[in-house]
């Protein structure tokens, strides 16, 4: 049994930790708050919105792939799709953008669960490997819909900058704090999960799947809880990317090198953990920026050559990710 | 009137006769074992009555229900808790935690899951161990882990396999002790898997023999050691009925 004074000890340790957290977390939120006063370059603002942005999908690939073990690598699938029923509904009907981020979201839950229910009979490497033939089947329906535009794509109408119109083509930092919003929402939700019965569930699932159906957990519903969340996150990031490019076509809304990013993002950061994703995300995205200015000119791809040693070095020395590795060191 | 009731039960893998028109009961409050050589079908009822795989035909009723259709998860809420022949914690989780996924079915909060999780580590003995990764531990405490995750479900019937396949010989008594307990204290009926024959004998009330998915003996242990059909498949001439009243491990408790 531990002792009383054990006890206080390791009370005082967790609130002592719960001090440093809070205070790094006031000082990260700070930071994110005051980023557009103190960069005002568009191209910083451009990397810290893609850094959200990015860091936003990881996580909701997190939830299903970190959290649950369903590891997905059609996740642009709901990107695209996000990004395309926004702005077909706009184009076609002049539905406003933020209804159809919505309907949007409402889509791809639908079509998260159409391709979850029978997909999730399978495990492990063959789920993986259906999300991507799924993938690249949508990939090559949306090149040929010519509704939406087929392989020349959409390019949305300039109009007025406002909030309503989701438009600032004047400035960024607009769409920083808007996708400064649906990060924080993205992570808030992922925190409540790691902390409620679900995020229990889902890590049991991902455990043991047996195991977990012997205890009392449905895991269908579950897993198809998971595809929802994940899946109506990664939609509202492609709403988002379509308003903030205000162009898109199939290639690069529903590529598989998208699906392979935000699963690697999570992974060089971590896994199953509320902060792997951003940390990830943070590291990497600059890194490939600054790798592809430093490189990417000569032609000789000494970028994608540095990126993938990188992630190699990762998978092989620490696979739990930065945040495991720092882990493992406080731990000591 | 019986808790659990097997009712023809057959179960076919292709060409292979896993089990052979299975029929028989366990009642409210008894340890049954379930005895038989490698193959006998032991392991694959278990799989059928906790609806891992549904049987070929036959019938299995709980309480009056029909288990066959049912999900592992939906059998559970019933009532039914089992352990696995290769024990299955979850790894990457605390031993709390463990069990608080199973104790969530009737306290979603986390906290108060928490507190009905250690009522059941504190049982197995657990409790010291909270807070360490179920990585750590031997395979006699992950038996244990299965064991109070199993109960924290608050099953009226629960369905060990192997309780000590794997354990060394030091820990044995311990979860002989702690199933005598389980039936003691927590009111449960228990049908238990073992190779052990010392052990079986000394915890059952009642043994079932099955040999080839075909059930060849059900009775008392000192009927079932007796039958000949069990001395040919399972227990060979040269076997020698342990005495019940001495055994190391305290007998029945």
């Amino acid at each position: 049994m531990t002792t009383p004074t054990e006890a206080e000890d390791k009370g005082a340790s967790v609130r002592r930790g719960l001090g440093v957290g809070a205070v790094a977390l006031i000082v990260l939120a700070a930071a994110a708050l005051a980023f557009p006063a103190l960069f005002t370059l568009p191209y910083h603002r451009d990397l810290a919105i893609r850094i959200l942005l990015y860091a936003m999908l990881a996580q909701a690939w997190n939830i299903l792939a970190g959290y649950c073990g369903q590891v997905s690598l059609g996740h642009a699938v709901f990107f695209g799709t996000g990004a395309y029923t926004s702005s077909a509904l706009q184009m076609h009907w002049g539905v406003n953008p933020w209804i159809g981020l919505v309907a949007g979201v409402l889509v791809s839950v639908a079509l998260s669960q159409a391709i979850g229910y029978p997909c999730f009979r399978l495990r492990g490497h063959y789920f993986a490997i259906a999300t991507i033939a799924i993938g690249e089947i949508i990939h090559t329906l949306a090149i040929n819909w010519e509704f939406i535009g087929g392989a020349r794509g959409l390019t949305l109408p300039i109009k007025k900058d406002s909030l309503l119109a989701f438009q600032f083509s004047g400035t960024k930092f607009i769409y920083y704090y808007i996708v400064l919003a649906l990060a924080v929402a993205c992570f808030l939700t992922t925190w409540w999960i790691e902390r409620s019965r679900i995020g229990y569930y889902l890590r049991a699932i991902r455990e043991d799947t047996d195991a977990a159906r012997s205890v009392g957990v449905p895991v269908t519903k579950y897993k198809l809880i998971a595809m929802a969340v994940s899946a109506g996150f990664v939609s509202i990031g492609g709403s988002f990317y379509a308003q903030y490019v205000l162009y898109l076509d199939p290639d690069s809304v529903f590529p598989l090198a998208l699906s392979i990013l935000v699963c690697l993002l999570a992974v060089v950061g971590g896994v199953g953990t509320l902060w792997g994703p951003l940390v990830g995300t943070a590291l990497m995205i600059p890194l490939s920026e600054f790798t592809r200015i430093k490189f990417g000119g000569t032609g000789s791809g000494v970028d994608l050559i540095i990126y993938g040693g990188l992630l190699t070095a990762v998978a092989v020395f620490q696979p739990a990710g930065l945040v495991g590795m720092v882990r493992r060191w406080r731990r000591r | 009137m019986a808790l659990l009731n097997l009712d023809g039960v057959t179960k076919r893998f292709g060409g292979l006769l896993a089990n052979n028109h299975v029929s028989f009961e366990v009642a409210e409050g008894e340890i049954l074992g379930l005895i038989g050589p490698n193959g006998a079908g032991k392991s694959t009822l278990f799989e059928q009555i906790t609806g891992f795989y549904p049987p070929t035909s036959g019938r299995i009723t709980f309480q009056g229900h029909d288990l066959v259709g049912l999900r592992p998860d939906q059998v559970n809420r019933l009532g039914i808790g089992r352990t696995f022949q290769k024990v299955k914690p979850f790894l990457g989780m605390t031993v709390i935690e463990n069990v608080m996924v199973a104790a969530m079915q009737y306290d979603p909060d986390p906290h108060k899951a928490r507190r009905d999780a250690l009522v059941f580590l504190e049982i197995v003995e657990l409790a010291d161990k909270r807070d360490s990764g179920a990585r750590g531990l031997s395979i006699g405490e992950r038996k244990r882990l299965e064991m109070a995750r199993a109960m924290a479900t608050k099953p009226r019937l629960l369905l060990l396999d192997e309780v000590t396949g794997g354990v060394d010989q030091r820990t044995i008594p311990t979860l002989l002790q702690l199933i005598s307990r389980l039936r003691r204290e927590q009111g449960l009926t228990l049908v238990v898997i073992e190779h052990n024959m010392r052990v079986i004998m000394s915890i059952s009330d009642r043994i079932v023999a099955l040999h080839l998915g075909e059930v060849i003996a059900n009775g008392t242990p000192a009927q079932v050691v007796k039958s000949p059909k069990v001395i040919e498949a399972y227990l060979g001439d040269s076997f020698v009925v342990p005495e019940i009243g001495r055994t190391s491990n305290g007998g029945r408790a």
